[in-house]
């Protein structure tokens, strides 16, 4: 199906680094960026780790160009989104056909959470200002406005697949020859919303998360934003150095089973991951590495055992959950770990599953629990299941 | 089930049920807001009980892929499935989706709508920022006068796209196109220009043209200088003073443009300044959002294969 999709620039921040550099030393050093809350304002700082970006608004607001008092997500967004494009060295402002894609689930409900303190006081209270971030698209388009893209935006929200099903669509509008060059990525903020969500739904782990061990008690929440750079063959042919990699593959699907559990069997992960794939002409065993999404809650870990049980028992390729790192970064997770999955094409090397000890009781596929360096790494996968059942996978492969 | 959820979800399956359609091969959803009834009540929760002791509901209902995720849910529906959330132009991201999902090579037709609601509390937020007319009118009346704000509205209109030639089909979706921040109103009538003749058509060719028109005197001075420029020789007709102004609200208006194209009278009320107008073959719809996005939606008479 039409002309291949290469990866120019890289960008991210998550609790483990600033920008992608600092994200790679601290995955190649196996540190772990989730601690005690610190910048967020909530009662439960002190009771409920997190993977926080280690700045404030003010802070952030320096190095991404503009003033802190924008949404975080959007502060997030463009640091990232800035670092991608500066990464792939593309001049945007030529005759290129440029968009961006970005995703997220909350938009700048940080500060629609400031206005809701006054305005539930009174009505005719609260400052107006804090609600104008409060859209998802918000966030894109002020990404667009700072980069200067115009041609075209689009934001996606799928839960936690969220970015990875923009890297996807970014894929697919090269493919159908609409963009030349595609910043694809997503973005999500720690919020008082999202941490009280997971709370009341008693799938946060108060201690560090250990994703696909047996005795792990939920996720850890985190934050941070991730874009990509896809270009079209004729751009990559033409860059200054050359793309990371190749998007093989990608596949969505839906589990159909439940609004927040996945079903037993990973029906939704079994389908994206097969699909994905199908779409890049690779077999199961080709697979050098995969990112999982392993959140570390005991739903998903099992459900995307199985899945991975399913499809490629009994020969697993290594596989490890960078959460144990970032914490679960929700609508930015796809992003991010796609930039991981990225790095472990370029340097062979495959990441440790962070305080994995005891396998899973009936799922053989263990998870890989030191660092491998200088392995043939060639094919990677990334994994991203969301609520509401969206399931995406994405394939890159090295150029 | 939230009110979202059971709008997109009764509008989806109406729709499949029209379409002989058991389970669509995708399901793509635009919605700018989401569930804000449950986002609110969550904020709220969250504020008055000081971060304790909340029931998840709300909050599992609240996220912006819950329509499309229902649907799926609803029809075992294991295909691709998407949301796009992007202010005023979240439904023409979904319906553009579709069409590639369909260019792609897929089959089983693609379920795409637009979702977005009101509550208690977006109706004080939007009255606060003079997005609503302030003295109450009659939705007959909105385009009388030169007043500040407009009807707020919701809803949900769902589409079955079909790769399939099939004399059921109610209408040819020809083209849509979506532009961001014009500088002036001739740049607009450029990029309109330049849609129609990609599509080897020209304005004398489209035969009713349907604009986002919402009362709020800011918001229609770009229509209004079309009208009596641009648009001078073409019908035109409104459409949010019978479903009122919301981001997806584009939706209803290729809906309207479908009916009216597989068969259905043009309802008078929908015409602007008495034209009589028997069969029309082409509609364009032209909508803006707080000129912005601007988008353009090109249908057509169904004729099947030649």
């Amino acid at each position: 199906m039409g002309q291949g999709v290469f990866v120019a620039g890289l960008g991210a921040i998550t609790a483990i680094g600033n920008n992608v550099p600092e994200c790679y030393c601290s995955l190649e050093q196996s540190k772990a960026g989730i601690g005690d809350i610190q910048f967020l304002d909530t009662v439960h700082k002190g009771e409920i780790p997190v993977g926080e970006v280690k700045m404030d608004n003010q802070e952030l607001g320096v190095i991404a160009g503009i003033s802190g008092e924008f949404s975080r997500t959007i502060l997030l967004s463009l640091i990232a989104a800035k670092e991608a494009l500066a990464d792939s060295e593309i001049d945007t402002s030529g005759s290129l056909r440029v968009g961006l894609v970005s995703a997220n689930t909350v938009g700048g409900i940080d500060k629609t959470e400031d206005f809701f303190k006054d305005f539930l006081k009174d009505p005719a209270k609260g400052r107006l200002r804090k609600v104008f971030d409060h859209e998802c698209g918000c966030i894109t388009e002020m990404v667009a406005d700072q980069l200067g893209i115009r041609r075209f935006m689009t934001t996606i929200s799928t839960a936690c697949s969220s970015s990875a099903n923009s890297i996807a669509y970014g894929a697919r509008l090269i493919r159908n020859n609409l963009l030349d060059v595609v910043i694809s990525g997503g973005a999500d903020t720690l919020t008082r919303y999202t941490l009280n969500g997971f709370n009341s739904l008693m799938i946060l782990d108060h201690g560090l998360c250990r994703p696909f061990d047996d005795d792990r008690q939920g996720l850890n929440l985190g934050e941070g934003s991730a874009f990509l750079v896809l270009v079209s063959e004729s751009v990559a042919k033409n860059l200054i150095h050359k793309p990371y990699c190749e998007l093989k593959g990608y596949y969505n699907s839906n589990d159909a089973f439940h609004q927040t559990a996945s079903s037993p069997e990973g029906t939704g992960p079994f389908l994206a991951m097969k699909g994905s794939l199908a779409g890049s002409g690779f077999l199961p065993q080709e697979m050098d590495y995969i990112n999982l999404h392993g959140t570390g809650t005991p739903n998903n870990d099992a459900a995307e055992g199985r899945a991975i049980l399913k499809l490629f028992g009994p020969n697993y390729p290594p596989g490890s959950s960078t959460k144990a790192y970032t914490g679960h970064t929700l609508g930015a997770c796809g992003a991010i770990e796609a930039v991981f999955s990225i790095l472990a094409l370029k340097y062979s090397i495959v990441f440790p599953n962070l305080r994995f000890k005891t396998p899973m009781n009936g799922i053989p596929f263990l998870p890989v629990k030191e660092l491998r360096k200088n392995i043939p790494v060639n094919n990677v996968m990334t994994n991203s299941f969301g609520f509401g059942g969206n399931c995406t996978s994405l394939i890159f492969s090295r150029y | 089930m939230s009110r979202l959820i059971k709008m997109g979800l009764a509008a989806a399956l109406e729709c499949l049920k029209s379409g002989n359609v058991d389970i669509p091969g995708a399901i793509i959803t635009g919605t700018a807001l989401g569930s804000i009834g449950d986002s609110g009540a969550f904020l709220k929760l969250i504020t008055e009980s000081d971060e304790e002791n909340l029931s998840p509901t709300h909050f599992i209902q609240s996220t912006h892929n819950a329509v499309s995720a229902q649907i799926a849910l609803t029809l075992k529906c294991h295909g691709y499935n998407q949301t796009y959330v992007h202010k005023g132009i979240s439904f023409e991201s979904a319906l553009l989706d579709g069409v590639l999902y369909l260019k792609e090579g897929n089959t089983g037709g693609v379920l795409v709508g637009g979702t977005d609601e009101i509550t208690d509390i977006s109706f004080v937020i939007l009255n606060r920022l003079g997005v609503i007319r302030r003295d109450p009118v009659s939705n007959l009346d909105l385009f009388k006068g030169k007043t500040r704000g407009t009807i707020e509205g919701e809803g949900a209109a769902f589409f079955l796209l079909s790769e399939k030639e099939s004399m059921d089909n109610m209408a040819e979706l020809v083209s849509g196109y979506t532009f961001y921040n014009p500088e002036s109103h001739l740049e607009i009538e450029g990029e309109i220009s330049s849609f129609l003749m990609r599509n080897a058509l020209e304005l004398k060719d489209i035969d009713l043209v349907i604009t986002g028109k919402s009362g709020d005197a800011v918001n229609d001075r770009i229509y209004l200088l079309l009208a009596g420029s641009y648009f001078r020789g073409n019908p035109l007709a409104n459409y949010k003073h019978l479903c009122g102004d919301y981001p997806t609200s584009s939706s209803f208006a290729l809906w309207l443009a479908c009916i009216i194209l597989s068969g259905r009278e043009v309802p008078p009320v929908i015409i602007e300044g008495g034209y009589q107008l028997s069969r029309p073959d082409k509609i364009l719809i032209y909508n803006h959002y707080y000129n912005k996005y601007h988008s353009l939606m090109l249908v057509s008479t169904y004729k099947g294969v030649p």
